[in-house]
């Protein structure tokens, strides 16, 4: 096996990989040789997507030696040149994709990753579009293809920089047959042109590995055999791969095994289990379901077939009540869907196409929950989930968290959780995908025993013909029709074919199927020069290729792009009328013990600020109590008996007054009001008597309220709102930036494209940039318009300062979404982290010179305070550039920071 | 009865999930112990530390003494500054207030003259500026008398007002600051989990498997309610315990027992609207951003930082829709006042509404986004 290095692809020695517990591979030797068809077949999580995304340089080298093209992965400036000659293509239908992006953007997204020149790019896309038939569709959002046609574009996206070596991780998973041969045609003449690419690739169809030059098979993280498939079947003697692979498996796996064969229905008397006469479902201008008919009898198994996104999974919807039709009837059990559903959904197990189960609740638990959902009783319901584990066997991973487990697993325990209440009737949308050979047979097995034995209903939906052939009727179905209805043979026969697949082919091509396939010479062009260069210093272009992107995704969801807009315009109004601590309407009752002239003379003098409000007067002190625990009052003025006479005697009189200390703002400012009413009520009264003013004092004090003469909340507030809008809006548009992509799988494009991480970061922040400076114009203008605030200071600092600020606050976000796990975590943790500095320790609401301790500290640690300093410093102290200049520093100063963190905890590679 | 063993299940999962996100609980103690006791031990609303600074052009004893009597801790120890230096340390923010004791002030103020101190006050520091100038009239005033008085008789009121604070004496802001923080984290929290828990669910199909069960949607969200609610309840009590009670040493004179059932109440109406919120974004990016308006709105304009008295009349009749507006009023009166329940049904029977009513419509349009979301 020790073959020279450069015939090699990979080399691995050694090499193992664990996810926590779970061991992936386990010292695993092997070497790939360059420029043949290699395979890996195996079941589920064996191993396969683990070794691929080694290779690939996506996944970090946990242990032992792994050479790719000649040189090591540990070897990062090895693996930074590697990715312009490695492609990967993910599993999953167009993971790598962009949904609103159309085909010919997404395409060119790849490109510019590359930094194709426009010729470059403009000449490869028309080329690989018009190879893959994709050309009529260049326009189409991704999101909205056929499962066949992400394939092709992910296909497409994975051959723009033309690859020495494509990786590519069960790509025809989940596709209809048509499709499925189209794709497999288009590797062979992309390899007929470019001779020298290696290709590895892993396939849970046995088909299609028959046709592979060198295979691998796998088990258990382990290595079973290597060969062509040829030596692979003579090794086990056996005729079809399938076959051969049952018999490569250790002993205790393959004894599970056994042939399936479907035996006679017995008919059985009572109402069809589902009708559906012309169901048609149409969103928008599009027609998913087009007017569908067919009757399900009471124990019959009834396949649905058809290519992906043909209106399968919107039929079963309806006739789950997740969907109602817009019109034909459904019918379960004889009775139209929606009417007593609770009842029928009791009767009835439903499995839907990707997983729907809980990932963050284990295999054991995902199976109680439902059990008890159902209601079964709870001394069978252990029992009950115990036998399903068995049954399905999931007790080595009873207790592992599904997120963590391969598709096939999952897919096991969805079908678990389907059948868990012995439903009478079962929806199954693509049970099998991703499932290894044996465990289907498997769960066949059991469909067929409990169609036969029990009387089940079984409406599945599959991509596998040998999977159709084992269905009493199927039904095949393409863009929202369907074409054909009847037995396996009876399709056959109608269309003269040996096998269903045959069959099914030539219903697809009759009916005009994107058989758009050109038979002309494929045409490729091979890249020149720069292909062992290494990714070299940040590039502009590749930056501009992820904000170029991200804009566009913005501009594809305007109810987005609308609450990050109008939101601000909303709360600025809100907040700048709404904040204030000019205390005004402060509510008092008096308790007028004396009752005599003098008194009211007082009382009246109160009454007529505006500062006060009176409230009706009371009667005693325990009515007084009462009303301002209520907060009906907060302030309360007590006269005290004789208060009349003793002020004419010369006695002083004492006056009382009760201030409710809760809000300690409102009860200081009332403290100061009240006495500035008393002065002035004394003032009047010696007016009165004396014709003077007297003065009590030998000097006085003249407050001079600088920045702001009426003393106006209105005035001095909106420009701290400005600064909350413009870190808060900023910071939540960009804090699911990756956390999300890490979700939706298109984090890989990070992995595999020769990009650095802080290209990818300034790319995403760019285009929330402009939005934020957007929202930072339409706030400004309402302030000079709306609130009349004079803009005194240097407008060139503000615009500089807003600029800096909303940087600094899109690179917090990113930050938070690297290393935070959830979405949800991600939205809690911007809010909050961001929120408290804000409001409280950045001078928007309270002095920063009053801050104590820990809150002055989180204050200078935060880019709050800093433009805070420069919007009141323009808008209210009129204050130039050069005074300003210290804050601008320190906010570039933030963003420096938050971009070198945000660059420390993205990760290159998986783990 | 099946209706509750749902509530009940589907409640249980929903911890479970919570607490399997080591991140988000760690931003939930976090919420609840850290940011209430830095907010509450640093932001004070009442005069303290002010920043001062006086510009003596009278270089006299009664300048001195004027200058002598700004003291700790309501003030910091003044600085001594030129008239020159007055902008630009206002300006960068250093002063709040800045005294400008004039020439010859003494003589005149010894011959009767009647002189004029200017107090120049930064008033952008709203929270301050008024009650800082009062403050320090005051003081200046008592100086005065005390100064006069050694060479003339005192100057005396003809009446005398006395004014004491009620509930909290010497006008802490601590306990007005530590209260309200738990409340505004408490709702930020609330809005936010169980909004993006329904969207999360959404997003992974998980609610489109529950909907083909015999499980109905007001199932679904209540459980989502009693879960999400019950434990932040727990936190919030928890902190009012052993942060604000314990580590701040706030007496609460109230009863907890009164203002945990109110919590509660006012959880259900904070969790119904955030699934409210969730109907109408599809997205978690969507939901982010549509919920920051409400929670901002809830957080600074319930009369819980700013009075609401004081507000436009117009808004002031808007938020009596949110719930936090009459939770603010009902947490004051309980844990402030010491107010019973006899006092504060109307605030919890308003809570109850509004919460029904979010509940309604967020149950009205819970299927039809699922059915819109395909």
């Amino acid at each position: 096996m020790t073959k020279p290095a450069s015939d090699m692809v990979a080399a691995l020695t050694g090499v193992s990989h664990r996810y926590g517990e779970t061991a992936a591979l386990e010292d695993v030797s092997v070497t790939i040789p360059t420029g043949q068809m290699v395979g890996f077949i195996g079941p589920d999580g064996v191993g396969k997507s683990t070794f691929l995304g080694l290779v690939a340089g996506v996944r970090r080298l946990q242990n032992g030696k792994l050479e790719v093209l000649g040189g090591s992965m540990s070897n990062r400036q090895h693996r930074d040149t590697l990715c312009r000659r490695i492609a990967y293509m993910p599993q999953g239908l167009g993971r790598n994709l962009y949904p609103s992006l159309s085909v010919i953007e997404n395409i060119d997204f790849f490109g510019r990753l590359y930094g194709q020149s426009a010729q470059e790019r403009a000449t490869r896309i028309t080329d690989l579009l018009k190879s893959t038939g994709l050309e009529p569709f260049m326009g189409r959002p991704a999101g909205k293809l056929s499962g066949g046609m992400k394939q092709k574009l992910s296909l497409c996206c994975a051959l723009i920089h033309d690859p020495d070596l494509l990786i590519l991780d069960e790509p025809t998973t989940g596709v209809d047959p048509l499709s499925r041969q189209q794709f497999w045609q288009l590797i062979d003449r992309i390899r007929a042109r470019r001779t020298g690419m290696s290709v590895i690739t892993a396939t849970a169809y046995m088909s299609e590995a028959e046709r592979f030059e060198h295979l691998i098979a796998m088990n258990a993280g382990r290595i079973l055999a290597i060969g062509t498939p040829q030596e692979l079947m003579s090794q086990a003697g056996t005729d079809t791969l399938e076959m051969a692979f049952i018999a490569l498996l250790p002993e205790e796996e393959r004894q599970n095994h056994q042939t399936i064969t479907l035996p006679a229905r017995k008919v059985q008397d009572g109402s069809l289990a589902i009708e559906a006469d012309d169901l048609t479902m149409r969103f928008g201008d599009f027609t998913a379901v087009d007017h569908v008919s067919f009757r399900i009898e009471p124990g019959e198994i009834f396949g649905f077939l058809g290519s992906n996104g043909c209106g399968k999974t919107t039929t079963m919807k309806i006739l789950t009540g997740l969907l109602t039709a817009t019109e034909g009837d459904a019918k379960l059990f004889g009775k139209p869907v929606g009417t007593d559903s609770l009842a029928i959904r009791r009767r009835v197990g439903y499995m839907s196409q990707s997983f729907s189960l809980y990932s963050e609740l284990s295999v054991r638990r995902n199976l109680t929950l439902h059990a008890d959902l159902f209601h079964l009783p709870r001394a069978s319901r252990d029992a009950r989930v115990d036998d399903l584990i068995t049954q399905f066997d999931l007790s080595e991973v009873a207790d592992t968290m599904p997120e963590s487990l391969p598709l096939g697993v999952r897919q096991r325990l969805q079908l678990a959780v389907a059948v868990l209440h012995k439903p009478e009737l079962l929806i199954l949308d693509e049970p099998t995908s991703g499932v290894d050979p044996i465990a289907r047979d498997a769960f066949w097995a059991l469909l067929i025993k409990l169609s036969r034995k029990d009387g089940v209903t079984i409406f599945i939906s599959t991509h596998f013909m040998n999977e159709a052939e084992r269905c009493d009727r199927i039904s095949l179905m393409h863009a929202g029709k369907v074409l054909a209805q009847g037995t396996p043979d009876t399709l056959c026969q109608q269309r003269d074919a040996a096998a269903l697949e045959e069959a099914f082919i030539a219903f697809l091509k009759e009916a005009g199927a994107e058989d758009n396939t050109p038979n002309e010479e494929l045409d490729l062009p091979t890249t020149t020069g720069q292909r062992t260069a290494r990714i070299g210093w940040v590039s502009p272009s590749r930056i501009w290729a992820f904000a170029r992107r991200e804009t566009m995704e913005i501009l594809r969801d305007p109810i987005r792009l609308a609450f990050a807009l109008l939101g601000p315009i909303v709360l600025m109004l809100a907040m700048g009328y709404g904040i204030t601590f000019d205390v005004e309407n402060l509510s008092y009752s008096t308790l007028d013990q004396d009752q005599s002239r003098e008194s009211r003379m007082l009382l009246d003098s109160i009454s007529s600020s505006r500062y006060f409000d009176e409230r009706p007067p009371t009667k005693d002190f325990t009515e007084l109590d009462r009303r301002m625990k209520a907060g009906d009052i907060s302030l309360a003025i007590v006269i005290p008996p004789n208060y009349g006479r003793d002020l004419l005697a010369g006695r002083i009189p004492e006056i009382g007054a009760w201030l409710d200390g809760s809000n300690t703002t409102r009860a200081e400012t009332g403290r100061g009001y009240l006495q500035g009413a008393l002065y002035s009520h004394l003032g009047d009264l010696s007016m009165q008597e004396s014709g003077e003013i007297p003065s009590y004092y030998p000097a006085t004090v003249e407050p001079r309220f600088r920045y702001n003469q009426a003393f106006r909340s209105q005035y001095a507030i909106p420009p701290g709102v400005l600064m909350m809008l413009l870190i808060m809006i900023p910071a939540m548009l960009t804090a699911l930036g990756v956390v999300r992509e890490k979700e939706m799988g298109s984090i890989v494009n990070l992995y595999a494209a020769p990009v650095h991480k802080i290209e990818f970061l300034l790319g995403k922040q760019l285009p929330y940039i402009g939005v934020a400076m957007v929202s930072f114009a339409s706030l400004v203008v309402l302030m000079l318009t709306v609130f009349g605030i004079g803009m005194s200071g240097s407008f060139l600092a503000l615009v500089f300062g807003a600029l800096l600020f909303t940087a600094a606050a899109t690179a917090f976000g990113l930050l938070v979404s690297t290393f935070v796990r959830s979405q949800i975590a991600a939205i809690f943790a911007t809010a909050i982290i961001v929120m408290i500095p804000t409001v409280n320790f950045s001078g928007m609401m309270y002095p920063v010179s009053t801050l104590e301790g820990g809150a002055r500290l989180i204050g200078q640690a935060f880019p709050a305070l800093y433009f805070q300093q420069i919007s009141a410093g323009v808008f209210n102290k009129g204050l130039d550039f050069a005074i300003l200049l210290p804050n601008h520093l320190i906010l570039a100063g933030f963003c420096i920071l938050f971009w070198a963190a945000a660059t420390l905890f993205l990760r290159k590679q998986e783990s | 009865m099946r209706w509750i063993t749902n509530i009940y299940r589907l409640g249980v999962k929903e911890i479970f999930s919570l607490l399997r996100d080591p991140v988000l609980m760690g931003l939930i103690f976090y919420t609840f112990t850290f940011a209430i006791y830095t907010v509450a031990h640093g932001v004070q609303t009442e005069l303290r530390n002010a920043s001062i600074a006086v510009v003596d052009e009278d270089r006299s004893e009664l300048s001195g003494q004027i200058t002598g009597a700004f003291l700790p801790p309501y003030f910091k120890t003044p600085s001594e500054i030129d008239l020159g230096a007055v902008d630009p340390g206002m300006d960068a923010g250093r002063y709040t207030f800045v005294l400008d004791i004039p020439p010859d002030f003494e003589a005149d103020v010894l011959a009767g003259r009647i002189p004029e101190i200017q107090l120049n006050v930064d008033a952008t520091a709203m929270t301050i500026a008024g009650n800082g100038a009062t403050y320090i009239s005051s003081i200046v005033n008592a100086e005065l008398l005390k100064f006069v008085s050694r060479s003339s008789g005192s100057v005396v009121l003809p009446v005398e007002l006395r004014v004491r604070a009620k509930y909290n004496p010497n006008l802490d802001s601590t306990w007005f600051m530590a209260v309200m923080q738990l409340i505004n984290n408490l709702t930020i929290l609330a809005i936010i989990l169980s909004g993006a828990a329904v969207i999360r669910e959404r997003e992974h199909g998980t609610l489109e498997h529950l909907l083909v069960m015999p499980v109905t949607s007001s199932e679904i969200m209540l459980a989502k309610i009693w879960a999400n609610g019950l434990v932040i309840v727990l936190a919030a009590v928890l902190s009012l315990q052993f942060i604000v009670q314990g580590l701040l040493g706030i007496p609460i004179v109230g009863s907890i027992a009164l203002f945990t059932l109110g919590s509660a109440v006012y959880l259900f109406a904070v969790t119904a609207m955030g699934i409210t919120l969730s109907t109408l974004a599809t997205t978690m990016p969507q939901f982010g951003l549509l919920s920051i308006p409400v929670f901002v709105v809830m957080n600074l304009l319930s009369g819980g930082i700013t009075p609401l008295e004081s507000m436009p009349q117009g808004l002031q009749n808007t938020v009596q829709v949110l719930p936090s507006t009459h939770f603010i009023k009902f947490a004051q009166a309980v844990l402030y006042r010491g107010a019973g329940i006899e006092i504060v049904w109307p605030q919890l029977l308003a809570t109850t509404i509004i919460g029904v009513a979010f509940f309604a419509f967020g149950l009205a349009r819970f299927r039809a986004t699922l059915a819109s979301a395909r």
